[in-house]
């Protein structure tokens, strides 16, 4: 069985307004060297036992529907199960 | 015979009736469509209304596009129907790819709830004809994700396209260069954030200012305002 991990995070250039809140409550937690917090979505997947071209399929997924490309970037990281890899 | 114009339900979808109401109020008629129709029947045009359909999982319209309906609007927007999306419909068309650019988080993280002064930028869509460029009109906004975002390139394409359908005089949340509507290049398919189905008449909106998005629609079926209507 493949375990995916698709990251989603806003591109550089858009404001992540969600993350400038965080930034600015780090104060009050006594925490000022900080100088950029940014938010994203980790979205994990997992495929059936069989699945085949489970890489390709997670990219297509990402892609269409986990990111939206006009403000968003993704990454997709394949895990293999344990007992697969042992 | 009156055009007919769809509003699509979607699981989700709040202001379905409002925006039949405004078809009927503009004189055409409002055909309910369901969110797996596989057809559009007779319609002449579609309106997506606002809501949160799906709940807005994932992100605002990130599942809607991938519903029976919106097969076929594509296809019929591509064909030339006029669509216009509102609010959560706007949110929809961007994620189908029918608008460029995104509706993202208003900047300050609040939910805007009042009455939005607008400047009409173009009366060249199929939406906005009968409004003479540059008019004022009020329209409520009400959104959490209303910002809208596209990389500079578009909205210089937007601008000189003259795509910017409706700009806000008072930006409430941040948008890019106070956009709060756009239209695709053939100028049938249009989005906004604000609601011209709240205001119809002077009695439930802040003015009745919308009832000329429908009348422009019914006039750019009929072609009736080629003589008539927009006055330059």
């Amino acid at each position: 069985m493949a375990r995916v991990v698709v990251d989603v995070m806003l591109k550089s250039e858009i404001l992540d307004p969600q993350g400038e809140a965080v930034l600015g409550a780090l104060p009050r937690l006594g925490v000022n060297d900080v100088s950029s917090v940014r938010i994203g979505k980790r979205v994990e997947i997992e495929f059936d036992e069989n699945a085949q071209n489970v890489e390709e399929q997670s990219r297509v997924i990402a892609d269409q529907l986990l990111a939206n490309p006009v403000i968003e970037n993704f990454s997709v990281t394949v895990e293999r199960s344990p007992i697969e890899g042992a | 015979m009156s055009a007919r114009v769809g509003v699509v339900t979607f699981p989700g979808s709040l202001d379905d009736r409002d925006a039949a109401r405004a078809v009927r109020l503009a004189g055409g008629e409002p055909v309910g469509l369901w969110h797996d129709d596989a057809a559009l029947g007779q319609v002449d045009a579609v309106f997506l209304p606002g809501g949160f359909s799906y709940g807005d999982a994932l992100r605002c319209g990130a599942i809607a596009r991938f519903s029976q309906v919106m097969d076929t609007v594509k296809a019929a927007a591509a064909q030339g129907m006029p669509v216009l999306g509102v609010c959560n419909g706007f949110q929809v068309l961007c994620e189908s790819h029918l608008l460029p650019g995104a509706l993202v988080r208003n900047a300050h993280l609040r939910y805007r709830n009042r009455p939005a002064r607008l400047r009409v930028e173009t009366s060249r869509t199929a939406w906005t004809r009968l409004y003479e460029p540059g008019a004022e009109v009020v329209f409520p906004a009400k959104h959490g994700e209303g910002r809208y975002v596209a990389d500079e390139a578009v909205l210089d394409r937007l601008e000189e396209e003259g795509r910017v359908v409706f700009r806000y005089l008072d930006n409430p949340n941040g948008s890019m260069r106070d956009i709060a509507g756009v239209t695709n290049e053939a100028g049938n398919v249009v989005g906004l954030m604000p609601h011209p189905e709240h205001a119809v008449d002077e009695l439930t909106g802040p003015s009745n200012d919308g009832l000329g998005i429908v009348a422009s629609v019914l006039a750019h079926l009929t072609g009736a305002a080629d003589t008539s209507g927009v006055s330059r």
